[in-house]
């Protein structure tokens, strides 16, 4: 892709690029096939700095932007959406969240080994009553001396059985139905933690989601991220950034299938004729490649207003969204140009065809999406209007 | 220790090599371009070197390329390299090995140094002879395609195997010296972020010709390239057949030997 | 003389190695067109042996310098003798082989002697009055030709294999003894020990030589067959995942897409239909050498050489034919 990189990041994309074709591939292949969460590789990656992208210096991080984020995760989830995910929420959500709310006892405890990649982070919001609709949210958080007491589940919580930092979001206040949120960071050792459920997943199976169960967990007051009641703003605000790394993940996985599609095309030959030759094929080739790249422009522009510290919220959306849609057309076109091989397990296609469908579900369904971006549209035509 | 690496600015193993219209080069265009894959190794043990030897120690890395080159050491840099020297003149352009060597030299010995470590051969000519060379005009031993290295622990010496037909040769030599690399000496280490982000501040002190104390030309070429000729074509497989099996066998064996060249 | 041209040979054992013969079919083919004698230097334990085993090449001297200091080669030893021995002679070219002998030494020598140096050539011929050399680029994606400028003694480096070896042509040559004077302490980087090959099977992802199975080799026991050929070749072996989902072979030595994926300069498919799942592992090979009994089989459209035969018949005898000339 021709885009004007700094030298930094040009560098910066290559080194992951390396290391996502040489070490994490073929890692990711068993990964994947066997459903096991190939735990040394964050080690790997912590190493690189790509565990603490976001992270300021001073807390063993390498104080990069949103904008580097997203070519890291591009690069890494078009090798394995489930290393994609884990970094994603690792880097986007549970290392943002401490650093910009935390105390700053918190942050020195948790963000270098966060930053390092010896330790993993998970961000629990999703209940089975509570998706799209997060202030339907029911798990309790009981003031108690100075401790909170928690009570409920979480569900679907990415990497949740193996993090070692986990932003939690609870019901502080029953009465206020958005300001009665408030977020923490919880510990897995925490009296009354466990895990419950493991699901058995469509696709991103190197990476683990599972249910949390709090019964009367105790977590220290000191935990509590911002003020009592703050969770809902921090949660939104959290979620343009966790949406441009889902964006940037299905950006990964396109290019990926689209290169996997051209590959196949140009090698499998029938009635004498590659089927990269075929006129629909190529018809294909040039409506995947060109949605692909506006994917990217989208994600990469989302990003860009989020380091220059301006309101992002609607770009992030339209990433999120077109980039989610864009993965998977591409995937379905790739794996038809395939034809029946491409429905084993001996191509990559299978695969990311299977990853492709979560990122039109997760860190905000597309209905989710379009919410926001037509609520923004709107507002800021109404802007327009004379008074 | 001070420890030299050298690095040359190559284009990428994976380039499509094509011969340019003229036929007096191969085309630019697309071409990506990359740290000499050996080089690497170099920067790798020099790196794994100063390690050894501890904070005294520094690995300097020595370039002669165009201004181009200027991201690929900022990548040695961000390995880990302490600094570099980029010898870039408008006059180096297609320089021969002889040229390369004279100016290194020149900057080489400006810098001082204790070991030079190299790749064996750079992938776009591969010529392998400027670490030969520039050991002639530094006037010391040389050790090529090394796939071992240990260094002495007065750090005087070092024991080297290099690799020769049918196997390794051991080979002890006294420092300084010029140690060229070759693959399995080392895994080189990617350029990690925290790297690429120190890299920004370190120095990279550039040279031109006159720099070095080059008043005029460092020597003119000492060769012509005729003409560029593609490879072979391959055309479609080749099916041996022949009355008896052992005959087509026969015939195979002398085709990769002969023909193919691979065995 | 003009256009005098010195052979560096090399010895191992007592005698020959086969490269001195190639550089001097060469030297000789170029000498036809542009006169000049043709001497050989050999240096080092066992080369006045060696010598005595070239009087029947029409060579005009063999020069041989063997003494204690140069029993075992070090290149500044032989660079100052060679040098030497160069000076004297005042020759126009000198050929040595491109080995790792010749690649160390050559442009020490060079560097000595203020020559010019062409590596690792794959021909050299007289055009006119000018020697070329054409010798491999980009790791022999294009290939120049090219010529000294003026007339510094130029060192040409030949690849073995490459060139056709001087057949004895009878008479005889004298032998020429050179007094070196090298002392053990000019020399500051010195062969201590030699170690021969290990055994063992390269890394199916590094190697250079591959031979792989397929469904076709009908039983475990019969990879055999496969090793033999990869143990003469030093070639790793691997299989198809047809041939590791009947059971013949690990997974370990799967090659393909959800196998290994593999890059050699030689992939010999023994029995692989081709099928293009396979071909995913492997498509990188330089040469493919294809053994299937279906002539329609499409790994003969990916191949290089085929051979339609059974390869039950065909490895064993191409080993056989291997063994008789490596």
């Amino acid at each position: 892709m021709n885009y004007p990189l700094t030298e930094d990041e040009r560098m910066i994309q290559k080194t992951v690029r390396d290391f996502a074709r040489r070490d994490l591939a073929p890692v990711a292949i068993e990964a994947n096939e066997k459903g096991v969460f190939p735990e040394g590789i964050y080690k790997k990656l912590g190493e690189l700095g790509f565990m603490g992208v976001t992270v300021p210096e001073e807390y063993g991080g390498v104080n990069l932007g949103t904008f580097s984020l997203v070519l890291i995760l591009e690069e890494i989830n078009a090798v394995c959406a489930s290393t994609g995910v884990t970094m994603s929420v690792h880097n986007s959500l549970t290392n943002w969240c401490i650093l910009k709310y935390g105390s700053e006892k918190i942050r020195k405890r948790f963000l270098p080994s966060l930053a390092s990649g010896e330790m993993l982070g998970a961000y629990a919001i999703t209940e089975s009553e509570a998706g799209s609709d997060v202030s339907a949210m029911r798990l309790s958080a009981v003031r108690k001396g100075n401790e909170y007491i928690l009570n409920g589940a979480k569900i679907f919580i990415s990497t949740g059985d193996r993090a070692g930092a986990i932003i939690v979001f609870a019901r502080t206040d029953p009465a206020d139905r958005t300001k009665g949120i408030s977020a923490f960071v919880v510990e897995p050792d925490s009296p009354g933690f466990s895990i419950g459920k493991i699901e058995k997943k469509m696709g991103l199976r190197a990476s683990t989601t599972v249910e949390i169960v709090f019964e009367d967990c105790r977590v220290n007051a000191d935990n509590l991220l911002g003020t009592e009641g703050m969770g809902m703003k921090i949660a939104l605000a959290g979620l343009d950034g966790g949406r441009i790394g889902i964006a940037a993940q299905a950006v990964g996985i396109a290019q990926a299938a689209l290169d996997e599609g051209v590959r196949f095309s140009r090698e499998r030959k029938q009635f004498n004729t590659r089927i990269v030759d075929f006129q629909s094929t190529r018809w294909k080739i040039a409506d995947m490649a060109t949605a692909v790249e506006a994917a990217r422009l989208l994600t990469y522009r989302a990003a860009k207003l989020r380091d220059a510290g301006e309101a992002c919220s609607k770009e992030a959306a339209m990433a999120k969204l077109f980039a989610s849609r864009t993965a998977n057309t591409v995937v379905y076109d790739a794996l038809q140009m395939h034809g029946g091989v491409g429905y084993t397990e001996e191509f990559l296609i299978e695969r990311l065809f299977r990853d492709a469908r979560v990122t039109e579900l997760y860190e905000g369904t597309s209905e989710i999406q379009r919410l926001v971006i037509s609520k923004a549209v709107i507002e800021e035509f109404e802007r327009t209007l004379p008074d | 220790m001070k420890i030299l690496a050298l690095l040359k600015r190559v284009p990428d193993t994976e380039a499509k090599i094509l011969i340019n219209q003229e036929g007096t080069g191969i085309k630019d265009e697309g071409i990506k371009y990359v740290i000499n894959t050996y080089d690497e190794y170099a920067v790798e043990e020099g790196l794994r070197l100063k390690e050894k030897m501890g904070a005294a120690s520094t690995v300097t890395v020595v370039c002669v390329g165009p201004e181009e080159a200027t991201e690929l050491i900022r990548t040695a840099l961000a390995m880990g390299a302490d600094d570099a020297v980029h010898v870039c003149d408008k006059a180096l352009e297609r320089p021969d090995p002889f040229v390369i060597a004279a100016v290194m030299a020149k900057a080489i010995k400006a810098e001082g140094f204790d070991i030079i470590f190299c790749g064996k051969q750079a992938i776009d000519d591969d010529m392998g002879q400027v670490q030969s060379i520039l050991a002639e005009m530094l006037d010391i031993p040389q050790v090529n395609v090394a796939t071992a290295f240990e260094i002495a622990a007065d750090a005087k010496r070092a024991t080297v195997r290099r690799r020769v037909e049918g196997g390794d040769e051991k080979v002890e030599t006294s420092l300084p010296a010029i140690i060229s690399c070759e693959k399995g000496l080392n895994d080189p280490r990617y350029a990690s972020l925290p790297g690429i982000m120190k890299a920004k501040k370190k120095e990279i002190r550039k040279k031109t010709l006159a720099d070095l104390g080059f008043s005029e030309s460092p020597g003119e070429a000492r060769s012509t390239i005729l003409r560029w000729l593609p490879p072979a074509k391959s055309s479609g497989c080749t099916m041996v057949k022949a009355e008896e099996m052992r005959d087509a066998a026969k015939e195979l064996v002398r085709l990769l030997r002969e023909e193919a060249k691979v065995v | 003389m003009a256009n005098d041209i010195l052979v560096f040979g090399e010895v191992r054992g007592g005698g020959i190695k086969k490269i001195t013969k190639e550089l001097i079919g060469a030297a000789r083919r170029v000498s036809a067109a542009a006169g000049g004698a043709i001497d050989t230097a050999l240096i080092g334990a066992g080369a006045r042996a060696a010598a005595e085993s070239l009087t029947g090449y029409g060579l005009r001297k063999i020069i041989v310098a063997e003494d204690e200091v140069l029993a075992r080669y070090s290149t500044e030893a032989y660079a100052a003798v060679l040098s030497d021995i160069v000076k004297r002679g005042a020759y126009s070219y000198i050929f040595l082989g491109a080995t790792a002998m010749g690649r160390d030494l050559g442009p020490r020598v060079t560097a000595k002697a203020d020559g010019v140096m062409f590596s690792d050539c794959v021909d050299v011929r007289m055009e006119g009055t000018r020697c070329v050399a054409r010798r491999p680029v980009y790791s022999g994606r294009a290939y120049i030709e090219i010529v000294r400028s003026g007339d510094r003694p130029n060192y040409i480096s030949i690849r073995p294999n490459n060139v056709a070896p001087a057949e004895p042509s009878g008479g005889g040559t004298p032998i020429e003894t050179h007094a070196s004077n090298v002392t053990r302490d000019a020399i500051r980087a010195i062969v201590t020990e030699i170690f021969p090959l290990e055994g063992g099977r390269p890394d199916l992802t590094e190697a250079d030589v591959i031979v792989t199975g397929g469904r076709a080799m009908k039983d475990k026991a019969n990879f055999k067959i496969l090793e033999d050929l990869a143990d003469l070749l030093g070639a790793a072996v691997g299989a198809s995942r047809a041939a590791v989902d009947a059971g013949f072979a690990p997974v370990a030595i799967q090659v393909g897409q959800t196998g290994k994926i593999v890059n050699p300069k030689l992939y010999i498919a023994c029995g692989i239909s081709g099928a293009i799942q396979h071909l995913a592992g492997m498509r990188t090979s330089k040469v493919i050498v294809a053994i299937n009994k279906d002539p329609n089989a499409p790994i003969f459209e990916r191949a290089t050489y085929g051979i339609v035969g059974d390869l039950f018949e065909v490895v064993p005898l191409l080993t056989e034919e291997l063994r008789k000339v490596l």
